[in-house]
């Protein structure tokens, strides 16, 4: 059965697959660009920021409303991939 | 990740593979003006039982049937039914898998039903040889884009063209592993094959552009054109002695299918 053609990654994506992305608030600026973050279901948990906010300076704040991807192995911990205005 | 398979897997997997082989033998003579898609499939599930496999396909994600049977300008994954009855001069693409033990094996062939024209004898030929091109490229050393490329290049030197949104893919124990195998693409690209891949390579042919499209009922893939469209299909492991059709008796010789 042949198999539908997939891209390896999607342009926007931050390349690692199957994170669950969420809402969350950040809690507390922690060293290292680490933060610790609120999601939308109360649970805290220890976010680092991705790679291209970095690059770019995206400053964030405490109290900022952030998107944070998930991974499905540990979820104790996020990466921030988006900060809104 | 290509996941390399042991000696004894690749036993287990021609096992499974025999039964593929033995099954698509039936159903090809089975193949006569008027009988319907569901009859064959039927068999193929009956013929799988007794041989204590498991049909692959069914149920794959949300896939109905036991057998893809894909007619005319149908290219892949026609879901079998009782209303679709073959007629003379069609031509109709069975494409069949089974689970034994735990391993899998995949494999496809277009079979002419009665006498067909002979542009369609043609474009059946030529994508078998796209595929028999594909396997000798199967060895240890050589790169993926080899294989992708033999398809392609013996396909557009007919005057065909070779469908983009399918792909052949790795296979072991599950039905679809890395890698993907497309039939298109440079040689001397690609992950470098190793003794122990094995590879479900299945060109895709069609004789007008290579556009498709997927049916409302989100399986059946036509050409876009409305023009005829084959398919053949093997799984092959990479093995230092070269390549083993692994969908295929040992003994066997001449054309792959």
């Amino acid at each position: 059965m042949a198999r539908p053609v997939q891209d390896k990654k999607k342009p926007g994506e931050s390349g690692k697959e199957d994170a669950i992305e969420v809402m969350a608030t950040v809690i507390e600026p922690l060293p290292n660009a680490m933060f610790r973050v609120e999601l939308e279901n109360k649970h805290q948990v220890l976010a680092h920021i991705s790679g291209k906010m970095r690059k770019n300076f995206i400053r964030i704040l405490s109290g900022d409303r952030v998107a944070v991807e998930l991974s499905p192995y540990d979820l104790t911990r996020g990466r921030i991939v988006y900060r809104y205005k | 990740m290509v996941i390399c398979k042991s000696a004894a897997e690749l036993e287990k997997m021609h096992r499974a593979g025999l039964i593929v082989w033995g099954a698509l033998q039936e159903m090809r003579t089975m193949v006569k003006p008027g009988i319907s898609t569901q009859k064959l499939d039927e068999f193929a599930e009956e013929y799988t039982r007794e041989h204590k496999a498991k049909p692959a396909f069914k149920g794959y994600r949300g896939y109905p049937g036991s057998v893809c049977t894909s007619i005319n300008e149908e290219v892949v994954h026609g879901i079998p039914s009782p209303k679709r009855h073959v007629k003379e001069g069609d031509i109709l693409s069975l494409d069949f898998g089974v689970e034994l033990n735990g391993y899998f094996a995949d494999a496809a062939l277009t079979v002419p039903v009665g006498k067909i024209a002979p542009a369609r004898e043609k474009l059946l030929r030529v994508t078998r040889e796209s595929l028999e091109r594909a396997i000798e490229q199967a060895r240890p050393g050589n790169r993926l884009g080899d294989i992708s490329s033999a398809v392609q290049k013996w396909v557009e030197e007919n005057g065909y063209s070779v469908v983009r949104e399918f792909v052949g893919h790795g296979i072991g124990t599950r039905m679809h592993e890395e890698p993907q195998i497309p039939n298109y693409g440079p040689a001397g690209q690609g992950p470098r094959l190793q003794e122990g891949m094995v590879l479900a390579v299945e060109p895709m042919v069609n004789q007008g552009g290579p556009g498709v499209r997927v049916l409302s009922d989100d399986w059946t893939a036509v050409t876009e054109d409305g023009s005829d469209s084959a398919h053949f299909e093997h799984t092959i492991a990479v093995t230092a002695k070269g390549p083993w059709v692994l969908t295929r008796p040992k003994e066997a010789t001449g054309p792959v299918w």
